[in-house]
């Protein structure tokens, strides 16, 4: 039995509870894409043409430091959405993004998505909506860890 | 209550500032507790601080307490060396109830539990993450042990999570930052869930950890579709007699002492956990 793309893409976090036609919307924008551990999704710097969304294996978000190489500051699993700044200029990726396992994922041209978002507004109001729920629970849990809860406490 | 005089049996320096104690009576036999209750630890001259048992019932040998060194108390604990004597006044207050001895808790009649640890709240969750593990072997269920540590040399008790998952059980260790070395991975203790893969119609939750975290990881629960009444999380507060006359610990209407420091996350307890202080 075949899944069809548009199956693949509605059982994804960011998608489900997208109309049909806003799935459908999606697919055109959208293919499979695998990675080998190691491999690069995504270059600082580079243009931001092409986010990720994860079905299998994880992914590091990393920065380059000389010195220090890539220093891991998020890994992301199965679900997550790779990769933000397609969505606003300059288009340009911040940071890098790694496969350290085997990593099957839905690659999305953004710049057919921001496209088809401009022409129907509803489906771009939808969409926007769901990136900034996920955008919203990453930023809460790097507040968090920003606490540093885990850090010495005096005794009570 | 006089502190029954153990002596220290072994010791082990599970990270930089946090130091295992194995502890026998000098006269008698070994303390019986369950798996979340707490006992006070005196070190002779300096004080005495509420210390989790960190230990497993089904285990055999010495009286566990896993002590990080962060005040007077604890700090003289983590000094202490073999053959060194030390205070133990306990058991006191409840526990996980996954002790086949024990009230009917949360766990029974779920298939999946899921045991969320911060930092040192993994030791007040070993004994009971020992007794599910062995559990699930006769019921067929699942257990799932999440950790999340300040960094990788903070993640404690290495043995036992290699071992929970040799025999089973499905653990994941995160950590808020990591090294070059760590290949693990990198995010809050609650990215885990999402990869636990438990099933939340039929799952109980064990929480222990500080506070805010638990607050977040109980949320992050009930928003994944796991019942509020089928979790459980352990509070701390001033301990200081240990049977609920001092009234230091209380908070609301809990005497943590004695009514915690494992208490239900439904109801009054969900509300404390968002109250402010006044």
């Amino acid at each position: 039995m075949t899944t069809s793309m548009a199956e693949i893409l509605a059982a994804h976090p960011l998608v489900a509870g997208l109309s049909g036609d806003g799935v459908a919307l999606l697919v055109g924008c959208a293919k499979n894409v695998v990675f080998a551990p190691g491999d690069l999704l995504i270059i600082e710097g580079a243009p931001a043409d092409t986010f990720y969304l994860v079905r299998r294996g994880h992914v590091a978000i990393e920065v380059h430091a000389p010195g220090r190489g890539g220093i891991v500051i998020e890994t992301v699993g199965p679900g997550a959405v790779v990769g933000w700044s397609w969505l606003v200029p300059p288009y340009q990726w911040t940071f890098d993004a790694r496969a350290t396992d085997d990593v099957g994922a839905i690659a999305i041209d953004g710049a057919c998505l921001r496209a088809k978002a401009l022409s129907d507004p509803a489906f771009g109001y939808a969409l926007l909506t769901k990136v900034s729920t996920e955008l919203l629970a990453r930023l809460q849990a790097t507040r968090l860890r920003l606490l540093d809860l885990y850090a010495d406490r005096d005794e009570r | 209550m006089t502190p029954a005089v153990h002596r220290v049996v072994e010791r082990r320096e599970e990270t930089r500032d946090v130091t295992t104690l194995m502890l026998e009576p000098v006269e008698g036999p070994r303390l019986a507790f369950r798996p979340g209750q707490f006992n006070m630890l005196t070190a002779f001259g300096v004080g005495e601080v509420a210390i989790s048992v960190s230990g497993a019932p089904r285990e055999e040998g010495p009286l566990r307490h896993t002590v990080r060194d962060v005040g007077a108390v604890s700090h003289a604990l983590c000094q202490r060396q073999v053959g060194d004597l030390v205070g133990v006044r306990g058991p006191f207050g409840s526990d996980w109830r996954v002790s086949p001895d024990c009230a009917p808790g949360p766990i029974l009649d779920v298939h999946d539990v899921v045991v969320i640890a911060g930092g040192i709240g993994l030791a007040p969750l070993r004994g009971a993450v020992h007794e599910l593990v062995a559990r699930s072997h006769e019921t067929g269920g699942r257990v799932f042990v999440l950790v999340g540590a300040r960094d990788p040399s903070q993640v404690v008790y290495h043995d036992d999570l290699e071992a929970w998952d040799r025999e089973g059980a499905v653990v994941l260790v995160t950590v808020d930052r990591g090294t070059p070395e760590w290949r693990g991975r990198v995010g809050l203790v609650t990215a885990l869930l999402a990869d636990a893969g438990f099933d939340p119609s039929s799952t109980a939750a064990l929480i222990c950890g500080p506070e805010i975290m638990m607050r977040f990881s109980a949320r992050a629960l009930v928003d994944s579709g796991v019942d509020a009444s089928r979790i459980l999380v352990s509070l701390e507060r001033n301990m200081q007699c240990g049977l609920g006359w001092c009234g230091h610990c209380q908070l609301g209407p809990f005497l943590l002492c004695r009514d915690g420091p494992v208490v239900p996350y439904s109801g009054v307890v969900s509300t404390l956990l968002n109250e402010r202080e006044r």
